[in-house]
């Protein structure tokens, strides 16, 4: 299955992109050497489902103005990203290979960069990517296209005030084509997210700003594919905050804050591989 | 020649360009100030008040461009700059996003409300980032075509508006081009380079100077990036001396992009800066202020007659 989502999405089989995504996560951080591992297994099940069952696109034709948007607000989980988008044809694997070298003839840096192809903005300084994500649904209603701007968010990145305004934006503007996916792994660079500064009652904030609140197991594919697969609101913005685990499925990993931005060693990378495929 | 404020250039000539679908105006709760109003009224469709947020409209527009639409994105110069460097750096100047910032009251122009809005940093801001255009346009005309050229240019640009009204320096002949420069007066013993309001202050004081007997080249400088590198060698080179007056901080605007021009052209002539001389001002009325922090027409005589030693 190469190229764009599939046609009717098997609970199973997305189970099984979204493991392969961490493989191939974790393989690129370690042979660059650096990276994200965190964030970025912690957002694979949703990453498979957004990509592989939910969104439309044409990964030959990446600018195609009728397909659905994604913006990795939290710019740090490349790895995730740059893996499905190849798993969904946008890069090969040869591409991956140059992930954080110089010259990437797809400029595979370590946060995202409109050069990529799949990739609409560079992200990487944390916050603004709910904002451009609103202005694109602004325009999908201005040009009378019925596309879905998919945001993902970390937790550690809305305690940036700028999540907040463009949230009372879009409730402004009534931007139900806006959908806020909170990858809530409740741990961020230094420390628990929620001891660096407490985001809850995280779902009472939302429903306070005036959005549709969903909250979910973002580990649950049942559960994501039902809470992706629901008509939009017919005038709130959506927000899915899902309950994730940081570094999930790595068991030295799993909830570790040291965790956040580093390569494994080789044992432990062999390691990691090891019960990724278990 | 219209007189009026740059501002009303630009909101006259977004009137203008209206029929186009592809315009989207944006504003951070101030558009009365900024007169995207006159849009908002007429368009509301593709006028967007963001309110007082700016890094969210900043962000926004970048949105908006991803999909082919050209946003205006305007607010107070301090405001709109000051809070949203980072926001400018990431989703307009690296992402390389088609979005025309628009900063208004700028400068010590601005008067009474004091130095958190009178705005002296954006031009070294704006100018020190990759990719971005900086125009800062002289008069009502110059502002409605600089509106115009933007509308048609591809990539991020800075527009720096003043509040005030101007004395109108030229008319619907005048030909606006991103990247060049303009001699309004030509002349030989001194090449003076000014932007937006320190046209009109040149101007003033090129009155005195003559009855002197001295004749400065006056430069309209409304591109402040990229430069128009050629035009000021060769009338650096032609004149002999230069003055760069700017009604910005002395660090970081045209006064440097010159010079730096300059030195790296091995042009070696005398050259003053007029410009805000790297000390927060005070509140007062703008005429107040330009003669008491060195940008009046008198200190560009007096730096004249120093310069030529007369």
């Amino acid at each position: 299955m190469n190229g764009t989502k599939v046609d009717n999405p098997d609970v199973g089989e997305l189970t099984a992109i979204a493991r392969e995504l961490r493989k191939k996560s974790l393989e690129l951080i370690f042979r660059a050497g650096s990276g994200h591992p965190g964030g970025s297994l912690s957002s694979a099940d949703l990453m498979a489902a957004l990509f592989f069952a939910v969104m439309k696109y044409d990964s030959k034709d990446p600018r195609s103005p009728g397909r659905d948007r994604f913006i990795l607000s939290k710019g740090h989980c490349t790895p995730i990203l740059y893996s499905t988008l190849a798993r969904a044809g946008f890069l090969s694997d040869e591409d991956l290979l140059q992930y954080r070298q110089i010259n990437s003839e797809k400029f595979l840096s370590g946060h995202p960069h409109p050069k990529t192809p799949g990739v609409e903005i560079a992200t990487g300084s944390l916050g603004q990517g709910l904002s451009v994500g609103h202005g694109i649904a602004l325009a999908a209603r201005l040009d009378g296209l019925p596309y879905r701007v998919f945001v993902l968010l970390g937790d550690g990145e809305i305690q940036e005030g700028q999540v907040w305004e463009a949230a009372m934006s879009a409730q402004k503007f009534k931007s139900n084509n806006l959908i806020a996916i909170i990858d809530n792994n409740k741990v961020a660079q230094d420390n628990l997210t929620k001891d660096l500064k407490d985001l809850e009652p995280l779902e009472d904030k939302w429903i306070a700003f005036g959005w549709d609140v969903h909250r979910i197991d973002g580990h649950n594919m049942d559960q994501i594919l039902e809470v992706l697969d629901k008509p939009l609101h017919p005038e709130k913005p959506r927000v899915i905050i899902a309950d994730t685990i940081k570094g999930k499925g790595v068991s030295f990993m799993e909830g570790e804050p040291g965790w956040h931005g580093k390569a494994p060693s080789e044992d432990l990378y062999k390691q990691a591989m090891e019960e990724l495929e278990a | 020649m219209k007189d009026g404020a740059t501002r009303d250039g630009f909101a006259d000539a977004l009137l203008d360009l209206a029929s186009d679908p592809k315009l989207v105006v944006l504003d951070a709760g101030v558009s009365d100030s900024t007169r995207t109003q006159k849009f908002g009224d007429k368009y509301p469709d593709r006028f967007f008040n963001m309110g007082i947020s700016e890094g969210d409209m900043v962000c926004t527009a970048a949105g908006f461009a991803t999909t082919g639409k050209v946003p205006f994105a305007a607010g107070f110069a301090c405001f709109l700059l000051g809070r949203t460097m980072d926001q400018i750096l990431v989703s307009l100047a690296y992402s390389n996003t088609n979005v025309k910032l628009v900063g208004s009251h700028g400068g010590l122009a601005v008067g009474e409300d004091g130095p958190t809005a009178q705005m002296i940093v954006d031009l070294a801001y704006t100018r020190a980032m990759p990719n971005m255009t900086v125009i800062q346009p002289a008069d009502w005309e110059e502002a409605f075509q600089a509106t115009k050229a933007l509308f048609e240019h591809k990539g991020p640009a800075y527009l720096r508006l003043g509040r005030p009204s101007v004395k109108g320096v030229y008319d619907s002949n005048h030909k606006f081009k991103i990247g060049k420069g303009h001699i309004l007066k030509p002349g030989k013993d001194l090449a003076i380079f000014a932007t937006g309001i320190m046209v009109q202050e040149s101007l003033t004081a090129m009155e005195t100077l003559e009855k002197e007997g001295i004749k400065p080249t006056l430069v309209n400088i409304a591109t402040i990036k990229p430069l128009d590198v050629e035009l000021v060698v060769e009338q650096a080179r032609g004149n002999g001396a230069v003055i760069i007056a700017e009604d910005h901080n002395r660090i970081g605007g045209l006064g440097d992009a010159v010079t730096e021009a300059l030195m790296e052209n091995e042009v070696h002539v005398p050259i003053k800066k007029i410009a805000v001389n790297d000390v927060f001002a005070e509140t007062g009325n703008a005429k107040d202020l330009f003669e008491k922090y060195g940008l009046s027409a008198n200190h560009i005589v007096q730096t004249a007659k120093s310069i030529l030693k007369k």
